[in-house]
């Protein structure tokens, strides 16, 4: 075992040795073996950290929305469904919510607008995101007028802007009393826009859609799990249509990395015919040159992979960021937290290392049998 | 099929490991059919020289396929959020039909890879290429098997749909059901433990008397006692170590210990288990060609030096299933 590992060590010394004769060749398929782990590296990171940010930011979500669906499409729920609902066991907790979107011509976006119960915020007042207040300019204590849908001219005062931590959550949010909302809209008394549940118990939760389903035909409860399972697969496709446009670029590395293995220059050839004619074995010459691969492989990954971190925790990943974020008129400004994902990085090793050890095993096994005399005489 | 880059990662690495494996298939048939060591021909030099790429090119990948199975384990378990009812691997696995046979093949390739490499390994240290003919007759059985599971890997991952019920692993574990996992999961705590510990007892005693002695008979109890130590382990897990390691007398799983809540302890069980039934087994493999001459001086120290790696792996496994028991909150026998 020593012996096995000191040949090892004495085999590295000589093909480190023997890469940085040959310093400007591998320094570029150093480079261009880290950019393509970079840029796969950052698209899988980013997002990883937006699926994980969806997960944090749903987990305290409610378990059920029911909502009342006529002719397909989503409708108000009449006030006998909240009393007729709170019969099933198992709801823990059910309350109905009064939101919905708003057009605004001054910034050509829309807004979300959510009443709060009116022990939160007075009549007259209203609680906007960040992001909104940023575009329109408002801050505490300034006044603000929306022109309802039936042409109505209504003035709220600022009360406060939601914390800039819940942007990803309120970015167009404006949250104001119930009363105000109902007049607002017209909203008709009693009715609400849908119903949100909390369930104790979370293998509950299925049983409990499928009776409101029974109890209540035309309505369509919405499951949290549901809705993180759509960002999960959401987010996968659209790692695996980049990942697919990037199958290109793996190609042309894998073919780049051929034809600098095969592309054995004069001196090189001279070198392995000069080992092999002081007595090293073809299987010597195979370590040592996969040696070499491993090295530039690993050297490469991590260093691709450090730079993808820093672009993507530090930079915002500037490079993926359309692509894979969305977007939206008021998008919320966000910072990702770092999370680093075991099967990324596995996943990450089987494109990059995997397609390049096996481009290069040829051309080492074409220089490891070359002739010693007919390579020194040429 | 779910567009997603661990699942294009498996495929890619089981599909170009049967191209590769396809690509040798013809040079295996030459070796076979013309191999001479005492043939100075030009046809004889080019297919010495051809064995360097071929090695090579195999023990790349029977490699990739070890790494393929951690990946495989690791996917099925992150998949689980996808499938209504899966809560973890054995939801994912249980999707379609072929999900538990894919991982079943995984296995198996998993272990013949691992003694295929031995051999090869025990080849290139004698001078006159003795197994290259065997070497090559396994590589071409060995070819359906790697094929075989990369179909059922592709089956497996073209029907995972998501949003099909499946069952969590609380059901397929529970002794009620009729399949050999629930069979093994069924067993009562305290036989399962006698058994489990007598089998390690017997596995860790052949690898320590194969490592001190090196007769030939103690290598092929070595791997015999590694490979029923291999099913004991598995059988021991579901039906005890599982139950305290989650300090919960129902819950069986066996891929649920991988996960971060229980702090990773699958691993200390699975990586030495894994890594001392492939030594045990490779010790009794190279065994079987002691008696060629030429091998004469290598097989014995390969061998014992297997058999001393399995020991450790096995000691390190028992030794970790031990600590896990014994430092649990959960009580399932009284004294």
């Amino acid at each position: 075992m020593r012996l096995w590992l000191e040949k090892q060590r004495h085999l590295i010394d000589f093909t480190l040795a023997s890469l940085a004769r040959r310093k400007t060749k591998n320094i570029g398929l150093l480079l261009a073996y880290m950019l393509l782990v970079f840029v796969l590296a950052s698209l899988m990171l980013f997002t990883h950290a937006l699926r994980s940010e969806a997960a944090y930011v749903l987990a305290s979500s409610p378990e059920v929305i029911v909502q009342r669906m006529v002719a397909g499409r989503h409708d108000l729920v009449p006030p006998d469904y909240l009393e007729r609902i709170g019969r099933v066991r198992g709801v823990q907790k059910m309350q109905g919510r009064l939101w919905g979107y708003y057009y605004d011509p001054v910034l050509n976006a829309n807004y979300t607008f959510m009443a709060r119960p009116s022990g939160e915020i007075a009549d007259g007042g209203i609680m906007v995101g960040n992001a909104l207040a940023r575009e329109r300019g408002l801050s505490t204590g300034n006044t603000i007028s929306f022109r309802s849908y039936s042409g109505k001219l209504f003035t709220f005062e600022v009360l406060a802007t939601l914390s800039p931590d819940s942007e990803l959550l309120s970015a167009d949010l404006v949250l104001l009393s119930e009363n105000d909302f109902r007049r607002f809209f017209e909203y008709p008394a009693g009715h609400f826009t849908d119903i949100a549940m909390s369930v104790a118990n979370p293998q509950e939760v299925r049983n409990i859609a499928a009776k409101l389903g029974k109890m209540l035909p035309d309505s369509r409860p919405i499951l949290r799990e549901e809705i993180l399972r759509t960002y999960e697969s959401l987010f996968d496709w659209r790692e695996g249509i980049v990942l697919t446009v990037l199958a290109g670029a793996i190609l042309a590395f894998a073919i780049l990395a051929w034809e600098k293995a095969s592309g054995l220059s004069a001196e090189e050839k001279r070198e392995i015919g000069i080992l092999k004619a002081i007595g090293w074995e073809t299987s010597d010459i195979i370590r040592m040159k996969s040696w070499e691969g491993l090295l530039i492989s690993i050297t490469a990954f991590l260093g691709g992979v450090l730079a993808a971190y820093v672009h993507v925790f530090h930079f915002g990943a500037a490079v993926f960021e359309p692509v894979l974020k969305g977007w939206s008129v008021l998008y919320p400004k966000f910072k990702l937290l770092p999370t680093v994902d075991g099967l990324q990085l596995i996943t990450l090793l089987f494109f990059t290392v995997f397609p390049y050890m096996a481009a290069v095993l040829v051309p080492i096994w074409r220089a490891a049998i070359a002739d010693p005399d007919t390579v020194m005489r040429a | 099929m779910l567009f997603q880059p661990s699942i294009i990662a498996l495929l890619l690495a089981a599909g170009s490991g049967v191209f590769m494996l396809a690509c040798a298939a013809p040079f295996a048939m030459q070796v076979i059919l013309r191999w001479d060591m005492r043939s100075g021909s030009e046809q004889q030099l080019r297919l010495e020289r051809r064995t360097y790429l071929f090695s090579t090119l195999l023990a790349f990948v029977m490699a990739s396929q070890l790494a393929a199975l951690l990946l495989f384990v690791f996917n099925a378990d992150r998949l689980a959020v996808m499938f209504v009812g899966a809560m973890c691997a054995v939801g994912t696995l249980n999707v379609n039909e072929w999900g538990f046979p894919s991982l079943i093949a995984q296995i198996t390739i998993f272990f013949l890879a691992s003694m295929w490499l031995t051999i090869n390994h025990i080849d290139t240290l004698a001078r006159d290429y003795p197994l290259v003919r065997i070497k090559y007759a396994l590589l071409l059985a060995l070819l359906p098997i790697l094929a075989g599971g990369f179909w059922l890997e592709l089956q497996y991952f073209l029907n995972l749909k998501a949003n099909v019920i499946t069952s969590c692993c609380g059901s397929m574990f529970s002794a009620e059901s009729k399949t050999i996992a629930a069979e093994a999961s069924g067993l009562a705590p305290e036989p399962a433990l006698w058994l489990f510990y007598i089998s390690m007892l017997a596995a860790i005693a052949a690898s320590l008397g194969h490592w001190r002695s090196g007769t030939r008979s103690s290598a092929f109890l070595t791997a015999l006692f590694s490979a029923s130590g291999f099913a004991t382990a598995i059988a021991g897990v579901l039906s005890f170590v599982s139950l305290y390691i989650y300090e919960h007398p129902h819950h069986h799983c066996p891929f649920c210990i991988l996960k971060p809540e229980y702090d990773y302890r699958g691993y200390w069980l699975y990586i030495p288990l894994f890594a001392a039934t492939a030594a045990g087994l490779g010790a009794g493999v190279t065994q079987v060609f002691a008696r060629r001459s030429s091998l004469a001086g290598v097989v014995p120290n390969v061998s014992r030096r297997l058999a001393g790696l399995a020991l450790c792996a096995f000691l390190i496994f028992t030794g970790a299933v031990s600590y896990f028991v014994l430092s649990s909150n959960l009580v399932l026998l009284e004294h």
